[in-house]
């Protein structure tokens, strides 16, 4: 019974079906254990590789000169912005928006810099389903390449108070 | 109250019941009950609310219960049950008296305290920051006093859990090793010391914060140690959940574990592995390196993996084997189905294993890895993982326990014993709907924790896919069925803890 003391000397071998048993589930494992870094090695779609803090003052001072310098027009009074092929692109999360709106240029890489000014945001891209931790004090730094042209959208899906569920930003990938 | 000396012995187990130790897990599981109806009230308010065809509460009052729905259900609820079953796992199943009652009073007095004071600041709107209180998202001081009060209460309970080991040990109370039911729970007991050791790491600081004491709490760092937490909690929950397996397979069919070295040595993995998994919630943050997150997350995680794995075997088989011997031999599965389902400990385990490994466990081990963390992160596919594992695994497993504590230590018969029976059917159903919901609307992009996926106050307009909106409304009738299976369990444990029978000290009757 497991609410008695085994009899007393319980350390016994294990039958043939445990063994079996158990070396499958070991080698499994043992794949998805080479699995987790060979898919960062082969695979294409990974989370930030570059860990990079930046004090929320001065992120909001770069993101604010990228805004100005290649801002294209307004939307709800969100500048849209588009940036030069290969250039540095700032997204910033912010109660309840997402800033800038970005038209951007489907096979160009762009390295994104994601972070916010306030408190944590959720980065959920449609209708792709990509999602990364928008983190206060830390620049979540992405090369992404659009591969087909079109609307998306980002929600945010980490609670940011009040206004969570109404905060969408938007690319627009020509 | 008594000194800890007096006792009855149990006519059907043989085990002495010490009085004191009756009176504390009556009360920290009559608590427990007391806050799963808390739960499963907001459960019903919050699920009704994500379902855009009644969208219930106002948003402000939405935030605020989704808050105390994860508190008094992940935190309360399991956690004074959790208590309760250490000292039944000590004291009654080791025949020993229990250490220090009355510091054990006080643990209780801590973590009650604790709870209403965290429920108070909640309900009032002064604390709507999810359970995990991500900072720089503050709630107000007495919040955090409230978790650590809690925590400080559960901490002082596993000491209670170790001192009586230890005087059971001295006083020769039992011959040989503890049994296999105490040995789980001794695991979980020492995870749970970790675990309480990261969570005053990290709230400590965080109340000094919210005082206005400390200026910088680096909301990355905050996240790492949160999850040495919070993670760390639920193993404390599997752990506790497979040891209740256990229990649940003697206490209905007899079992007794086939191999106790091979039962033995997974919880000693479960020890050794699972907290350093608790990184996967970071996969997709900016704040680690990929080597780290790997390590992390590779192959410490599938060595715990391996430990569930091992128990997902011995469990079934000491069921079976348990069944054979009773004649039950007919073809492949006649000890199945002749198995009692008509009793609520039987389904109740076998939908809590079938739940936590193939729903619970199945979608943690996919969404644990460095890729698809990208693609459910955060996501209502998040909910209906963790609605497999804690709820139709761990509560579902303490539902079906509870049945039984009720007459064989608090010796009152059950009232309602059909709808006992029916319970845990019902249950399981909902939970599963809720889990296939979630996943499919996760899946498609549905986020957690969002009041209007309809996105009708939003100044960029945004629509989702409308299988969105079929697989919310699947889990939307989850969560109806789910609160019935709840409502019935609250009904029958509280009416028959206080109104049910009185059994005679001799009467060996369970159900
Ligand atoms: C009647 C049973 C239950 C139902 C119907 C239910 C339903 C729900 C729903 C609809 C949500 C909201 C998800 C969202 O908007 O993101 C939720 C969240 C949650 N539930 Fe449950 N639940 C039940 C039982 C439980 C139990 C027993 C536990 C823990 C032991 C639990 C733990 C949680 C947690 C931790 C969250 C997440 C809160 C957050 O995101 O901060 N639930 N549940
Ligand atoms: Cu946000
Ligand atoms: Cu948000």
């Amino acid at each position: 019974m497991p609410i008695t003391s085994p009899e007393k000397y319980w350390w016994k071998p294990a039958d043939k079906e445990e063994k079996l048993w158990i070396t499958i589930a070991l080698l499994w494992c043992l794949v998805l254990t080479i699995m987790m870094p060979l898919m960062h090695v082969i695979g294409t779609q990974n989370p930030s590789v570059n860990p990079m803090k930046i004090r929320t003052e001065d992120y909001r001072k770069m993101s604010d000169a990228f805004i100005e310098k290649y801002k294209v027009g307004e939307e709800g009074g969100i500048p849209i912005v588009e940036p030069p092929d290969g250039a540095d692109v700032y997204l910033r999360g912010q109660m309840w928006t997402w800033t800038p709106i970005l038209k951007l240029k489907k096979g160009v890489n762009y390295k994104f810099h994601i972070s916010s000014t306030d408190l944590m945001h959720g980065f959920s891209l449609m209708p792709l389903v990509m999602n990364f931790q928008v983190v206060p004090g830390h620049d979540n730094i992405l090369n992404m390449t659009p591969t087909s042209a079109g609307t998306f959208h980002i929600l945010c899906n980490e609670f940011c108070g009040i206004g969570h569920h109404t905060m969408i930003g938007k690319i627009i990938v020509s | 109250m008594s000194n800890g000396s007096e006792f009855r012995t149990c006519p059907i187990t043989g085990k002495k019941v010490f009085a004191a130790t009756q009176n504390l897990v009556w009360i920290n599981a009559v608590t427990a009950v007391v806050f799963i109806l808390v739960g499963g009230i907001m459960a019903l308010l919050v699920g009704l609310t994500r379902w855009p065809a009644v969208h219930l509460l106002s948003a402000d009052l939405f935030y605020r219960f989704l808050t105390a729905h994860g508190l008094n259900m992940l935190v309360f609820w399991i956690v004074f049950f959790e208590i309760a079953g250490l000292y039944f796992g000590s004291s009654v199943l080791l025949n020993s008296r229990l250490a220090a009652p009355k510091v054990a009073w006080l643990a209780y007095l801590l973590m009650l305290v604790g709870a209403v004071l965290v429920d108070v600041m909640v309900f009032t709107g002064k604390a709507t920051v999810m359970f995990s209180s991500y900072v720089p998202l503050q709630a107000d001081p007495l919040y955090y006093l409230g978790i650590i009060l809690f925590a400080v209460g559960a901490l002082i309970g596993c000491a209670i859990f170790f001192g009586t080991l230890a005087i059971a040990k001295a006083e020769k109370t039992y011959e040989g090793s503890v049994p296999l039911v105490t040995f789980g729970l001794s695991a979980a007991a020492i995870i749970a010391v970790f675990t309480l050791a990261c969570g005053a790491i990290i709230y400590i600081p965080t109340l000094l914060w919210s005082l206005g004491l400390i200026t910088n709490l680096d909301p990355g760092v905050y996240r790492l140690i949160f999850w040495g937490f919070g993670h760390s909690s639920q193993q404390i929950n599997v752990t506790a959940m497979v040891s209740v397996w256990y229990l649940l397979g003697a206490l209905t069919v007899g079992a007794k574990p086939v191999n106790e070295k091979i039962c033995r040595s997974a919880f000693l993995l479960y020890i050794l592995f699972i907290n350093l998994a608790s990184e996967h919630h970071l996969l997709t943050d900016p704040t680690l390196s990929p080597y780290h997150k790997m390590a992390n997350t590779s192959y410490f995680m599938y060595l715990a993996v391996l430990a569930s794995m091992i128990h997902a075997l011995a469990i079934p088989m000491c069921v079976e084997v348990a069944q054979r011997k009773k004649g039950y031999t007919k073809g492949l599965f006649e000890w199945l189905t002749k198995a009692p389902w008509g009793e609520p400990g039987f389904p109740a385990l076998i939908f809590s294993l079938f739940i936590f490994g193939f729903i619970g466990g199945i979608t943690g081990v996919v969404y644990g890895t460095e890729q698809l963390s990208i693609k459910t992160h955060n996501t209502w596919a998040m909910t209906g993982h963790f609605h497999g594992t804690v709820v139709g695994g761990t509560t579902l497993a303490f539902m079906g326990l509870t049945y039984y504590v009720i007459p064989l230590i608090f010796r009152r018969e059950i009232i309602g014993k059909k709808i006992a029976t029916l319970q845990p059917y019902i249950f399981a159903i909902g939970i599963i709907l809720i889990a296939l919901g979630m996943g499919g609307a996760g899946t498609l992009g549905s986020p957690r924790r969002h009041w209007d996926i309809t996105f009708a106050d939003a100044v960029i307009p945004f629509s989702f896919d409308p299988a969105v909106l079929f697989f919310t409304t699947i889990a939307a009738i989850g969560v109806i069925v789910a609160v019935v299976g709840g409502a019935m369990y609250v009904g029958v444990s509280v009416l028959s803890v206080f109104f049910g029978r009185k059994m005679a000290p001799n009467e060996a009757k369970m159900l």
